[in-house]
């Protein structure tokens, strides 16, 4: 009997904290969606800021954020999964890769503020890059550098090993094994990689602030050495910047909103191929 | 039926870093006959099978010595194309493990690698491995689903089709039917006894009665050592060496 | 032919593999070289202990203390929000969720963990610090307590992820053996499932802490900025992150000051390997315990 109450009371417990994580993320969610539905409109989308960012749209965030991620992941694409690779399948199994793979899993989880020095100091400064899409998109790319190796190795080192032994017994090369089956059955684990890649490099500010965001810019990025704005970091500056907090907050919310669904909908993405394909070499 | 010997393996040591896996084995692989590598776990059957198709060197520190005599040439030599050698040495493994692609795709592999861009001979490749290894009624309405739709002994007989397809003369089976239940062992069998007429193969089995089922020649290998090659039939009903004997009565293994 | 082809890819996978180690230990390289003007010309022992940071005066002073108090007492905070809240959240899904509810929550939870920070620090500053301004009738809402808070919000769904990953993968076996013995559901729960599960659960604090403590948009628009050692959680405050993007954008290239910056994303970066290394050997360990060494 006195068991059954201590279960009782324990499991009300858990109850209620996760009724209250619920409370306070639907609490979160509830505010940015009914205020953002205010501020969007079609014109918001498409159009520019207008009377001192109090007014008009926030296209050029869009656009500019749009440039940075793509820039990322041309960058950090190619690089991590190359490295990805050969890690995986050319480089000796010995300690030195454990190293590397523990030093490359570690990164991952370096505050984003330090990628932003790093980005700053090197790319902007060093190679005088400037505070530009290339900076900002460079910096981004290592940032997600290691998210990408990392997913991609878990992606290749989950396919099985019979499936390499099998192709090369019927004479492929290494390289043929690898194009023709090894990768074709990693994509799903690598694409839910790069997926939560561009999620992160999109919603990142700290490491943009100094290497490529600005509050406004007038008219489009022309070139990769132009600056830019971009959807967080225009978050940041209507909160704490300008002369209007008012109204500046309600555009906010509008930018907050699209981020929001854009990150929830890359990561949908990305949990709904995991699941789909977590299974289907498990026999 | 010729009596021509396929595979010619003198003085064969195998060393896996400082471990030595294969200690001076001599054998003589026929053409178009069955011959099974049996003895206990470890004894470096399956070491010694891939070491004719060279799948041997993926295992890091691997080393061998010897000659082993393949169409006039030792296969262990480094100046060998180990890609020709596993075309024409083909090998089916111990877990079925056909590729995450349809079935078509799954035989045309091996075909599309050596750069073969003819779809009609693909075409006519598959069905015509599929034939051979008894799986066509199967899946001929089914050629584009995934392969991993098939069943345990239908995707086996599917890897086999898949070796058949890029010209293997010899075929190396690595328990071929250590996953799969009894009725599909025995297609399993029925088809190994078929591919007898065109292909050599070597057997690696721990099931004694399939080992005296299906082959010809029967190698009883135990610790890295050969001890004992002879006919199946003289092996098993009147074996000369006494480790033998007790291995097949069950005394170990 | 084709041997050689082999051998030209394997090069350029190899070049290529080294070239995002190098750009990788780049970070590290670039870090120290930068923080190499601070790290001799700022006394160390003043620099960690004095809570005295004015950049701008002259001559100018850089003592951190204040900040790393303020990112201690912040991460303390927070945890207490994330820590009882993620794992609650995780025991429900994992013990008293139906696989229904479960199959739509765990989904929903890793989607919401992907959250980007600014988001949350959008919506502590547009509406959390005025409502606690009110409630506790504060001069501003921009204080330790909103920051805290909102971290801790933010880091729940990071908790609960893993840590319901962490309980699904203990052995159905396990369970069933203390089930049969007699054992209630709570029973199972505290004795064998938690303790089976422990590794990830330890992970997913500590990897809690190190975004909590590593996070500067959040606690750059909402901690208060205040460079005064705290003396309550209604205190505004400046933590180390917040620092670095507050002022990098007007430290000059290469002065004393940008360095100084640097130093302290240097001692962010050693804490966060730290962090990373406690989480390592915590779930080795356990994994040895449990006989599941892989």
């Amino acid at each position: 009997m006195k068991n059954k109450i201590i279960q009782q009371f324990f499991f009300s417990l858990i109850t209620i904290s996760a009724l209250i994580t619920a409370l306070f993320l639907l609490i979160i969610i509830f505010f940015i969606f009914k205020n953002g539905f205010n501020a969007i409109s079609w014109e918001f989308i498409t159009s520019v800021p207008k009377n001192g960012m109090t007014a008009g749209g926030v296209s050029p965030a869009i656009i500019g954020s749009f440039c940075l991620v793509a820039a990322a992941i041309l960058f950090s694409l190619p690089l991590g999964l190359a490295c990805a690779v050969y890690l995986q399948e050319y480089s000796p199994k010995n300690y030195i890769v454990d190293i590397v793979k523990t030093g490359v899993s570690n990164l991952a989880s370096v505050p984003s503020v330090v990628f932003g020095l790093f980005g700053l100091a090197v790319f902007v400064k060093f190679f005088g890059f400037g505070v530009s899409i290339l900076s900002g998109g460079l910096t981004l790319a290592i940032l997600v550098l290691p998210n990408i190796i990392t997913t991609s190795q878990e992606a290749l080192s989950a396919v099985p090993y019979s499936f390499r032994e099998a192709s090369l017994a019927l004479g492929a090369t290494q390289w043929q094994t690898i194009r023709k089956v090894v990768l074709p059955a990693a994509l799903p684990g690598i694409l839910t990689g790069i997926i939560l890649s561009i999620g992160r490099a999109a919603g990142e500010t700290a490491p943009i602030m100094f290497t490529a965001a600005v509050f406004y810019k007038k008219g489009r990025p022309d070139s990769i050495m132009s600056e830019v704005m971009a959807l967080p970091y225009h978050i940041y500056a209507l909160m704490t910047e300008g002369v209007n907090p008012e109204k500046q907050t309600v555009i906010a919310y509008g930018c907050a909103l699209i981020l929001l669904v854009l990150v929830a909908v890359l990561s949908s993405l990305a949990v709904f191929i995991r699941n789909k394909y977590r299974s289907s070499y498990e026999r | 039926m010729s009596d021509e010997i396929k595979i010619k393996v003198s003085n064969l040591n195998f060393y896996y870093g400082k471990m030595q896996a294969l200690k001076n084995i001599n054998i003589d692989i026929m053409d178009k006959k069955i011959t099974a590598l049996i003895g206990p776990s470890g004894c470096g059957k399956s070491t010694l099978i891939r070491i004719f198709n060279r799948m041997c060197d993926l295992v890091i520190g691997a080393k061998a010595e010897g000659s082993v005599i393949f169409d006039g040439e030792n296969i262990l030599n480094s100046s060998i194309d180990i890609v020709k050698l596993r075309q024409k040495i083909g090998m089916v493994f111990q877990k079925p493990n056909p590729f995450p692609k349809t079935i078509f795709q799954n035989i045309a592999y091996g075909l599309e690698i050596n750069g073969c861009k003819d779809k009609s001979f693909i075409k006519f490749k598959v069905e015509e491995t599929l034939k051979k290894a008894a799986l066509w009624e199967d899946v001929k309405d089914r050629l584009n689903d995934s392969a991993l739709g098939l069943s345990g002994g239908q995707q086996q007989r599917l890897c086999i089709a898949r070796a058949l397809a890029v010209e293997a003369q010899v075929i190396l089976f690595d328990e071929p039917c250590a996953s799969l239940d009894p009725i599909s062992t025995a297609k399993i069998e029925e088809l190994i006894l078929e591919l007898q007429n065109n292909y050599a193969i070597i057997i690696v089995t721990h099931n004694m009665q399939q080992a005296s089922r299906v082959s010809d020649y029967t190698a009883f290998m135990y610790l890295g050592d050969l001890i004992e090659f002879g006919s199946t039939n003289q092996i098993f009903t009147v074996p000369k060496n006494p480790k033998t004997e007790e291995y097949l009565s069950g005394k170990f293994g | 032919m084709n041997a050689l082809k082999e051998k030209v890819i394997k090069s350029i996978l190899s070049i290529t593999a080294f070239a995002s180690i190098a750009f990788l230990i780049g970070i590290v390289v670039t870090l120290f070289a930068n923080s190499l003007t601070a790290l001799k010309g700022i006394d160390q022992i003043q620099f960690l202990f004095s809570s005295d940071w004015a950049p701008y005066y002259s001559p100018a002073e850089y003592g951190i203390l204040s900040m790393v108090i303020s990112s201690a007492l912040i991460g303390i905070t927070a945890a207490l929000v994330c820590i009882p809240l993620g794992i609650g959240t995780a025991l429900y899904l994992n013990e008293i969720a139906g696989s229904a509810q479960r199959k739509i929550l765990k989904p929903v939870i890793e989607i919401l963990a992907g959250i980007p920070s600014i988001i949350f620090g959008f919506f502590a500053m547009a509406v959390l610090a005025p409502f606690l301004q009110n409630i506790f009738d504060l001069p501003s809402g921009l204080c330790i307590l909103t920051a805290s808070l909102t971290l801790g919000i933010m880091t729940i769904p990071v908790i609960t992820s893993i840590a319901e990953d962490a309980l699904g993968f203990v052995p159905i076996g396990f369970k069933e053996a203390s089930y049969a013995l007699g054992g209630n559901r709570w029973q199972t729960l505290i004795k064998v499932t938690i303790p089976a599960a422990a590794s990830g659960i330890i992970t997913s604090i500590i990897l809690a802490i190190g975004r909590i403590v590593g996070e500067t948009m959040i606690v750059l628009m909402v901690a208060g900025g205040s460079l005064a050692i705290p003396t309550s959680i209604l205190a505004p405050a400046r933590p180390m992150t917040s620092t670095i993007a507050a002022e990098m954008g007007e430290a000059a290239y290469g002065s004393l000051h940008f360095s100084a910056l640097f130093e302290i994303g240097l001692l962010l970066f050693f804490m966060t390997f730290i962090l990373n290394f406690i989480s390592e050997r915590i779930s080795k360990k356990y994994r040895l315990k449990l006989g599941q060494g892989r």
